[in-house]
């Protein structure tokens, strides 16, 4: 398989299109499965009642707000040293959906937060830098729309999504380095999680629902960034 | 199963305001990304 093949937007065009199809299939059914789990076979949190089952959409939105960030600065990275016309691009494909995940998990956040902790938003470490994240996001956005010239917007871009990258381990240490309101991870590579394994079990499926769907959305886009520009 | 009936499912236990209010704006944002990019498709191609 000739992978560089593929690093030229005309050649990825078609297969972007058909990824991004059987990904929109296979987000539909998982989100499906990950919904019937979470509302059906999950049982009622012993502390928190049923307001726990917001859990399901904001762990994977703030999952995928932090991932897709990493990889817009990856490829804009790449774009940037090797100048290579389609990584700029998938960077600024992403940056729509990454911030529609983090505004996700600013939302759910706030309707947790108001039952379990009695306010909608707290200044609190984590809180405060995801919103700093939405924030670097937009700001990626608007600097691209702000530039007319493509090859420099990109480079700008670049730039930006580079530097705001140390956002990400500190949105995500955050709730260890501070003392947060926000609770710790429930989920780790290193301990058991701290949750029923139905509960788990739900959550995990609206991550990869969520990560399907966000290849879907970013490589549709891309196709119209290529459309557009070439 | 965790519900008695429908009016049980919608209550989400009394935290029903905060819970459907999660899930409907999550989808709604998702339905608009989508409206939107089929249209962007649609402008791409013409």
């Amino acid at each position: 398989m000739r992978w560089f093949w593929f690093a030229s937007p005309q050649t990825f065009f078609p297969l972007a299109g058909s990824i991004a199809r059987w990904c929109a299939v296979g987000a539909a059914l998982l989100a499906a499965a990950g919904l019937y789990v979470g509302f059906f076979v999950a049982p009622t949190d012993a502390q928190q009642g049923e307001a726990y089952r917001i859990i399901f959409i904001h762990v994977a939105a703030a999952w995928m707000s932090m991932l897709l960030y990493v990889v817009m600065a990856f490829w804009a990275a790449i774009g940037l040293a090797f100048n290579t016309r389609l990584s700029a691009m998938m960077a600024s494909a992403l940056a729509p959906t990454g911030a529609l995940f983090t505004f996700i998990a600013l939302w759910t956040g706030a309707l947790w937060g108001r039952p379990t902790w009695g306010a909608y938003w707290v200044w609190d470490a984590r809180l405060t830098s995801e919103l700093i994240l939405l924030f670097l996001y937009l700001g990626f956005m608007a600097l691209q729309a702000a530039i007319d010239d493509p090859r420099r917007a990109d480079r700008a871009g670049a730039l930006l999504a580079i530097v705001g990258v140390v956002n990400v381990p500190i949105i995500y240490y955050s709730v260890q380095w501070w003392n947060t309101l926000h609770q710790g991870a429930s989920v780790s590579l290193t301990r058991a999680p701290s949750m029923a394994s139905t509960m788990l079990t739900g959550m995990l499926l609206m991550a990869l629902a969520f990560w399907l769907y966000s290849i879907a959305a970013s490589l549709a886009r891309v196709r119209c960034i290529i459309k557009e520009r070439e | 199963m965790n519900w008695g009936g429908w009016s049980e499912f919608w209550a989400m236990g009394g935290y029903g305001f905060y819970v459907w209010g999660s899930y409907a704006v999550t989808f709604a944002a998702l339905a608009l990304e989508i409206i939107f990019l089929r249209r962007r498709v649609r402008e791409a191609k013409a």
